[in-house]
């Protein structure tokens, strides 16, 4: 099978389960299509990353899709979390629908809109269109909205209005930021989509104006900086997150933000190659800085279980940024990994939190008591995800962050004290809400509940195999898009 | 046409846009809003045609009647059935009083012009001039939804947002390519059903489309 | 020497006392036409002075030298003023001795005055209206000034000779900037002449009236004299917007000919712009007092636009 075929299921099978869940509504094998169609789409996503890793990057369709080390990683994630979350949320949808919380339309709805919100991603993360690459970023940004909505409750319209207006307002600018950019190219490309070609941009990416290229940083900035949740553009992100079905809840805080970060740090790569200064770094860094520390002080005084692990995201986006922005091969190989083991661990972390707020009905932490023995799997899954989140040894996330340090210190030595206080608060603010939540007797208002194991094991599996261990195949990709961030 | 001429009508068909931008920060009725929406997109489309015409640039017609399809007819045509069945009557309310907003809007056009300065100096375009007050669009956009609180006003406020995009594309490099204009005149498409549905529920929920109603989700302390 | 311009002056002079009744009558005329009543013809504003010219003077006790000496200001701005406006040429010795600025601080001296008499007498709808009047002027002439700072970056002179001469010859007919000063003026205007929506000079209901409860105590000659110069104004105001956004058909030669055809043309201009303001006036309804902040403050952003659009696009 030729690599543009695969490419082509890797994008069409979403959207054809879209379809297909739109028609099949709220029949009761619904969930396993949905289960069916996400796992297609990651054995498509597997079998594309591997003729990229024998072959090396490609084009694809007349050089619309782009296939490189940096994106091939994160379209499998995309992929397999999208994968794990339908196979989540068969039985939480499923609790939810028997308790009168979605109706019949709202399952059909469901459905369909995930499997669009995972082509949205997908069409994201692959294409070589600068503006096709902000098409599809609003397209996830309205396939999700109405799901953020889905219970209908007066705090989850609200939540859905503010997340359809900042990230619509926020993601405008990132249009201008696109205008200008196609501008700058016009120049020296001549006309026509060829130069909107992130490829050709790169490769001309020396003879860019310099002023039109950070005038359009600033723009792509606060544009897709609001939709990775950075602050002070955060603002609609814990609402989103917190509100929404919890399997939402999960690739929004796994998958969204990354492919948002995704956008910026490719925009990054052209600004830096037509200015040659840190200046879009030392942005980057600022937004990221102030994201760490504004989000972990913010963990202290949560009290919703969701809305909390959607700060623990903008902390973790933060860190994110701020390493991308940084840059220098260490921190970019810390940020990219970091990006995939947050990915996993957030997701897993929502899983458990999904589960657990079902057993109690309800997402206020103090209602939440004695999950190690009212269910196992979900109490030990949040105590190991937390501890993964946290930056524990042996995660992944350890290495990462362990990483960023390292190069923190050796680059900007002065701002690693912030780093540490926003990684000390987060940790000590994570461990104190989640211990009262595990350890302790069962209430007497918890309900068992089947859980699905599958998802919250894969994940945390994998947190702690990257933790321990490094497959050749991800080092050679890391240092691959390391070499092409620089 | 000579050159001359078609930058003359370029620039006056971007000062009614920026006109129609500035009244519908002032406007209070909603059927007025939407009046001076469709106004703006008219002046837009035609702007771009005249535009396509000039720069001899063909696909700036399929941008023009895309347009005039759908900020012209179909956006207006939704809002007005959107305000019918919801029986909306009432005036809007504003934040910020109207001569403060005003001065808001003149500094924001200020500091567009300023913004847009270096690409007027490297552009080499007839519309170059007229990024400015595209930018400004975007901005006056921006304000209209700060300082609105009722969900109808906002989203033509971001829909007047989405003109100044448009705008800007078209002056400041002869528009997209093709398929991205489309694919945003689909993202608006979409938008606008998404925005149709909440109407819905936000008025069956609150029981009005006033968002200030809408203010439960803050940090507790 | 050439005497031409000495001669337009002149007529333009008698032009401006002359016809401005009429013009008053013109629009009266209109009014009654749109509203199905019969006009009283369009000589009756002179009818109206000069009854006014033949009555005593009726003062109060306590009226002091500025309620006297405001009549004859007032006039005597009014004229001077109409004789600075290039009406009919464009070469106008006057002209060269006064320019735009200074013929907004001519109205500016003349409307002080008025609200000085308003309130000389003591009664209390003289203070009212003065202190209404200086409301409205506080927000119009920043507007005007604006407008006028606009056209005059435009044709880069102050001087309103310049200014025409400038937009005369310029083949610039669709010039943003203009178009936003034209709209500001238009705005301004209604609000300097007290027409409707900002006052209505036909009523004496007390709560409405502007203008009208300032020249409440007048009578005879003095009351006369206000009134032509009220006329006056507006004839002013009509002809300055015509001939500064619409130049066409001014004498820019300095003939015979000309000037008799640019009086042609100026009497068609103001036969329209008569239309126009009965539209205008007919169409809307007078506005509520605190909203005038409003419709002065849209006046005042349409001349700031303007002078942005110069920047920005011209």
């Amino acid at each position: 099978m030729t690599s543009s075929m695969m490419l082509l299921i890797l994008l069409g099978m979403p959207l054809c389960s879209a379809v297909v869940l739109a028609f099949v509504g709220d029949r009761k094998f619904a969930p396993e299509i949905n289960i069916l169609g996400s796992a297609a789409t990651f054995a498509a996503g597997l079998g594309l990353a591997l003729e990229v890793y024998m072959q090396g990057p490609m084009l694809a369709g007349g050089k619309f899709f782009f296939v490189d080390a940096f994106n091939v990683y994160l379209s499998v994630l995309t992929a397999f979390v999208s994968m794990t979350t339908a196979i989540f949320s068969r039985r939480y949808m499923r609790r939810e629908r028997e308790h009168g919380r979605v109706g019949h339309v709202g399952m059909r709805f469901y459905h369909a809109m995930f499997q669009l919100f995972i082509f949205a991603m997908l069409l994201c993360l692959l294409t070589n269109n600068v503006g096709v690459l902000w098409i599809a970023m609003e397209l996830a940004t309205l396939s999700t909205v109405l799901l953020v909505s889905l219970y209908r409750t007066p705090t989850a319209i609200e939540a859905a209005w503010k997340y359809f207006i900042l990230c619509g307002v926020g993601i405008a600018q990132a249009l201008f930021g696109t205008v200008l950019l196609y501008f700058a190219a016009e120049k020296v490309r001549g006309e026509g989509g060829e130069a909107l070609l992130w490829t050709n941009l790169s490769r001309v990416s020396g003879s860019l104006e310099p002023t039109v290229l950070s005038l359009a940083f600033v723009f792509l900035m606060v544009g897709y900086g609001t939709k990775v949740g950075l602050v002070p553009l955060h603002n609609w992100l814990p609402d989103a997150h917190s509100e929404g079905p919890t399997p939402i809840s999960a690739v929004l805080s796994g998958l969204l933000l990354n492919i948002a970060l995704y956008a910026l740090v490719r925009c990054k790569v052209l600004v830096d190659g037509s200015t040659r200064t840190h200046h879009a770094g030392y942005i980057m860094m600022g937004f990221g800085l102030l994201s760490i520390i504004v989000a972990a002080f913010s963990l202290l005084r949560q009290k919703d279980i969701k809305r909390m692990f959607s700060y623990s995201s903008i902390e973790h986006m933060g860190i994110a940024t701020f390493a991308f922005g940084l840059g220098g091969p260490i921190a970019t190989f810390g940020a990219l990994l970091h990006m995939l083991v947050h990915s996993l661990a957030k997701s897993a972390i929502f899983f458990t939190v999904g589960h657990a707020s079902q057993m109690h009905w309800s997402q206020d932490m103090s209602r939440i008591r004695g999950l190690f023995k009212g269910n196992p799997l979900v109490g030990w899954g949040l105590m190991f995800g937390v501890m993964a989140i946290v930056g524990m040894p042996p995660f992944g996330i350890f290495t990462s962050e362990f990483l960023i340090l390292t190069a923190t210190m050796k680059d900007a030595p002065y701002l690693t004290p912030f780093l540490l206080l926003g990684l000390g608060v987060a940790f000590a603010a994570l461990f104190r809400k989640v211990q009262p939540m595990v350890a302790g007797d069962v209430p007497s208002y918890q309900k068992p509940m089947k859980v699905a194991h599958l998802p919250v094991l894969l994940h945390l599996i994998l947190v702690l195999m990257l933790g321990l261990y490094m497959p050749d195949f991800l080092n050679v990709w890391f240092h691959t898009a390391v070499e092409l961030l620089k | 046409m000579n050159l001359h001429m078609a930058s003359q009508i370029n620039s006056f068909l971007a000062a009614l846009v920026l006109l129609t931008a500035f009244g519908m920060l002032v406007q209070k009725r909603i059927y007025g809003l939407i009046h001076l929406f469709a106004w703006q997109g008219f002046f837009l489309s035609l702007n771009t045609a005249v535009v396509g015409f000039v720069a001899n640039k063909h696909h700036l017609y399929i941008s023009s009647v895309l347009t005039l399809s759908l900020k012209v007819v179909v956006l207006p045509y939704i809002l007005h059935v959107l305000i019918n069945r919801l029986r909306i009557r009432k005036e809007v309310e504003t934040v910020v009083n109207i001569p403060m907003t005003m001065m808001i809007g003149i500094a924001l056009v200020i500091f567009s012009y300023h913004l847009t300065a270096p690409i007027r100096e490297l552009s080499t375009l007839i519309t170059r001039s007229t990024l400015a007050v595209a930018l400004a669009t975007v901005m006056l956009g921006l304000l209209m939804m700060i300082t609105r609180r009722h969900a109808v006003t906002q989203i033509i406020g971001f829909l007047a947002l989405e003109n100044g995009l448009f705008f800007a594309a078209t002056s400041a490099t002869y528009g997209m390519p093709l398929v991205v204009e489309l694919g945003v005149a689909l993202d608006v498409l979409i938008a606008a059903f998404i925005f149709g549905i909440f109407f819905f529920h936000i008025h069956t929920t609150f029981d009005s489309l006033d968002v200030e109603q809408m203010a439960k989700l803050k940090e507790s302390d | 020497m050439n005497v031409y311009p000495f001669i337009s002056e002149i007529l333009q002079i008698a032009i401006v006392l002359g016809i401005a009744p009429a013009f008053i009558g013109w629009v009266r005329m209109l009014k009654c036409w749109s509203q199905g009543r019969t006009s009283a013809g369009l000589l009756q504003p002179y009818r109206d002075i000069s009854k006014l010219f033949a009555k005593d003077v009726v003062l109060a006790e306590n009226a002091s030298w500025i309620f006297r000496f405001t009549p004859y200001l007032v006039f005597g701005t009014t004229v001077l003023a109409g004789g600075i406006i290039p009406m009919l040429s464009i070469d106008l010795p006057l002209s060269a001795t006064a320019d735009v600025i200074v013929l907004v601080a001519l109205f500016a001296i003349a409307r002080f005055f008025t609200a000085l008499a308003g309130m000389d007498i003591g009664t209390a709808f003289g203070g009212m209206g003065s202190s209404r009047e200086m409301t409205i002027a506080s927000l119009a002439e920043p507007a005007m000034l604006m407008a006028i700072f606009t056209i005059s970056l435009a044709a880069r002179s102050t001087s309103l000779s310049q200014i025409v001469q400038v937009i005369y010859s310029g083949q610039s007919v669709l010039r943003p900037s203009l178009a936003f000063a034209f709209l500001a003026f238009v705005l301004i205007s209604l609000a300097e002449t007290g027409r409707i929506p900002v006052d209505n000079p036909a009523t004496h209901l007390e709560l409405t009236m502007i203008h009208e409860a300032m020249i409440l105590e007048y009578s005879g000659r003095h009351l006369a004299l206000i009134e032509w110069a009220g006329m006056m104004k507006l004839f002013l105001f009509m002809s300055l917007g015509a001939v500064l956004f619409f130049p066409w058909g001014i004498d820019a030669t300095g003939s015979a000919v000309g000037v008799v055809l640019a009086f042609v043309f100026l009497l068609l201009k103001l036969a329209v712009s008569g239309v126009i303001l009965v539209l205008i006036e007919t169409g809307l309804a007078k506005m509520r007092l605190f909203r005038l902040t409003e419709f002065l403050g849209s006046a005042f952003l349409m001349a700031t636009l303007g002078m942005l659009a110069y920047y920005i696009l011209d």
